[in-house]
């Protein structure tokens, strides 16, 4: 599905992504973790075509097209999907505005006829359940006076409307509380399907309590310097990532 | 001093063009005479008049206006808001137009033009006429005093409610049209009526419009006044809407500007009643040249009062906005609670924005509060928003709809809404 191989990126001259290769099937799920400063959410931008990014070197391949050719909204429309480390607050735009016209551009895209309003706001009403995002955040501006909480369950619940292929999660467990981590989880694990794929980014290996992945990679200085499976997480928990350091110290 | 030699002329040509001698004001004991002497005793402004720093108005009073004859072509569908079902009062540029208006009868009311009055009619409404708008300092309305020959009258006695909302229409079709329009309006204690007052060009280039509105609120009457401005590309406009409020009133403004090479608003609201309740909303979008300067005055001169102003402005391409809000809380007006807030979203790096907000306050129990926000739409929401599948000129339009959203939102006629909401999608369909 995703086939990243040798990618360099950075952002005004400076070098974040230095070469990696991360190979995704549809069906897998992929955690990477890795210390601050070692380019997971550089990556997840890079993916998702932030702007202020500059690739450098190496290709990204999704669904056999060449990702880093398209404007985040093709990348979309193709079925990737960031869920925000930060989401954004956007005052006066309705999440049910917002997520119609997304819904609807991304079906212009593929040639397909508009949602009918029925058929959206049933989707709606099931969807939201499945994060137990209250029906009257729907009608709220995006994101505006959510809790930190409030506002990952939103992306979750965005990613149940958008249905993408590959969902990437930025640090969606940072700052959440267990029940709102269970919630986001819950909600990951029902989306999760034999033709999807997630790769989710974190610190922390209490998401992979509850997102079991079928890989885990540990990323450094730019580089996916480890992968291994589920084991390899509670081993960085366990022992941090100053062994990893070492290894590849002793390596050099 | 060859400016002031220059604004004289330009200034007695302007008068010339427009005299009239069926003045409104003539049938008022003393009133012409004394808007005559006003102009004589004031030039026309320049930009070293604080009034009218940042709005350079004499280039657009050039032109041989002539005053505007009816014209006999115009298509209702032009200037309607679809599917408001209204009264409505008619001028084409400037002229009454019985055959298109379409009007209420009724003890309790009457909507006319002041063209179809008395001189006897007229010089009943001594007390209010010309006593609102302030012309010794203001040379347009004294322009207008001394020359205006029609406009709407409307009074509303004590309890009468308006059913249907009144929408006056001034439309202007043709080349260098000068129009001059007075309005009055009486709602007495009690009554309550929504007024749409539009100013639209059907056509026609350069031309002039100068009006000027009083209107007065009395006791626990409740006035909705929107005021619609598609001026011409190539026009100007120059308006000026007095009320004064009386104890628990409500009179709410909301001014819409969409178009027009030139407009002047001039908003000046005395609340001179307890508990009374004033809101002064605006949208102005600007883009080529264009140039919109908003103005207003709310004077708080008794206790136990609300204020709310919120003007949104769009500016693109090589256009300009000004914003000079004022507002007074006199001695006696303990308890006010006042606000007020302009936004801009500059598009171009061409566009400019003028704000300045003021606060003078002589109480020491209020709440007042004012400020001013001049930016460049986000564009970490609008990465956002493409993330989701949303494209960038989606994008863009989504982000100007929802910054005037809470203007638009305010707009209780549907109709009109749904009018400015088709507007500003329209408009902003392709921006990059």
């Amino acid at each position: 599905m995703l086939s990243i191989k040798n990618l360099q990126a950075g952002i005004e001259e400076k070098a974040i992504i230095k070469g990696l290769n991360l190979e995704v099937k549809a069906g897998e799920v992929h955690a990477i973790m890795g210390p601050n400063g070692s380019g997971k959410s550089t990556l997840a931008s890079v993916l998702a075509g932030r702007e202020d990014y500059e690739v450098t070197g190496g290709s990204v391949t999704f669904e056999g097209a060449d990702l880093l050719e398209l404007a985040p909204e093709e990348r979309a429309a193709e079925g990737l999907f960031l869920a925000f480390q930060y989401p954004v607050e956007i005052p006066g735009v309705s999440n049910i505005n917002f997520l119609r016209t997304a819904i609807n551009e991304i079906r212009a895209y593929k040639k397909l006829d508009p949602m009918s309003a029925k058929d959206f706001l049933k989707m709606v009403r099931e969807r939201s359940k499945l994060v137990e995002l209250d029906g009257g955040l729907a009608n709220r501006s995006v994101n505006e006076g959510f809790s930190g909480g409030e506002k990952k369950r939103n992306e979750i619940f965005q990613m149940a409307m958008l249905e993408p292929k590959l969902s990437i999660l930025d640090e969606t467990d940072s700052g959440l509380d267990i029940d709102a981590l269970r919630i986001v989880a819950k909600g990951v694990n029902t989306l999760k399907s034999e033709k999807t794929a997630s790769i989710v980014i974190t610190h922390y290996q209490r998401l992979l309590d509850h997102i079991i992945p079928d890989f885990v990679h540990v990323m450094y200085n730019g580089r996916i310097v480890k992968s291994g499976t589920k084991e390899l997480a509670l081993e960085l928990e366990a022992k941090g990532y100053d062994w990893i350091k070492e290894e590849l110290t002793e390596a050099v | 001093m060859s400016i002031t030699t220059e604004a004289m002329s330009v200034k007695d040509k302007l008068r010339k063009r427009l005299a009239t001698s069926t003045a409104i004001s003539g049938k008022i004991q003393g009133l012409q005479e004394t808007a005559f002497a006003a102009l004589e005793n004031q030039e026309l402004p320049t930009t070293r008049d604080e009034y009218w720093k940042y709005t350079r108005i004499t280039p657009f009073l050039k032109k041989d206006f002539i005053p505007g004859q009816p014209e006999t072509t115009v298509d209702p569908i032009s200037y309607q808001i679809e599917g408001l079902d209204c009264y409505s009062l008619v001028f084409v540029n400037g002229v009454y137009s019985e055959k298109l208006s379409d009007l209420p009868s009724g003890d309790t009311l009457q909507l006319r033009p002041f063209s179809e009055m008395t001189v006897a009619e007229i010089a009943a409404q001594k007390n209010h006429l010309g006593q609102l708008a302030e012309f010794e300092t203001q040379i347009f309305t004294a322009l207008n005093t001394a020359y205006a020959t029609d406009g709407s009258f409307v009074s509303l006695k004590a309890g009468t409610v308006l059913e249907k909302p009144l929408h006056l229409v001034y439309v202007q079709i043709g080349n260098q049209t000068g129009i001059q329009t007075r309005n009055l309006l009486v709602f007495e204690t009690n009554s309550q009526a929504t007024i749409i007052e539009s100013h639209q060009s059907l056509g026609g280039v350069e031309a002039l419009t100068n009006t000027v509105s009083e209107i007065v609120v009395a006791a626990n009457a409740n006035i909705d006044h929107y005021l619609l401005q598609y001026i011409g590309d190539n026009s100007a406009y120059v308006g000026s809407t007095n009320v004064i409020q009386e104890n628990d009133s409500q009179y709410s403004l909301t001014t819409l500007t969409l178009r027009g090479r030139m407009v002047r608003n001039n908003t000046n609201v005395q609340v001179n009643g307890t508990g009374c309740f004033t809101q002064l909303n605006g949208i102005y979008l600007t883009k080529g040249k264009q140039h919109v300067d908003n103005h207003t005055l709310v004077d708080h001169l008794q206790q136990h009062c609300n204020s709310s102003e919120l003007y949104k402005g769009i500016m693109d391409e090589q256009s300009t906005g000004v914003f000079n809000g004022k507002v007074f809380v006199r001695q006696a007006a303990q308890k006010t609670n006042a606000f007020q807030s302009n936004q801009n979203i500059l598009l171009s790096d061409d566009a400019t924005v003028n704000s300045k907000p003021e606060l003078e306050i002589y109480a020491d129990d209020v709440k007042c509060s004012h400020g001013s926000t001049t930016g460049q739409l986000d564009e970490e929401a609008i990465y956002y928003l493409r993330t989701r599948g949303i494209g960038e000129a989606a994008a863009r339009r989504l982000m100007v709809q929802a910054f005037v959203s809470d203007v638009v939102n305010q707009i209780k006629v549907e109709p009109l809404r749904q009018k400015i909401e088709q507007h500003i999608a329209h408009r902003y369909e392709g921006l990059s």
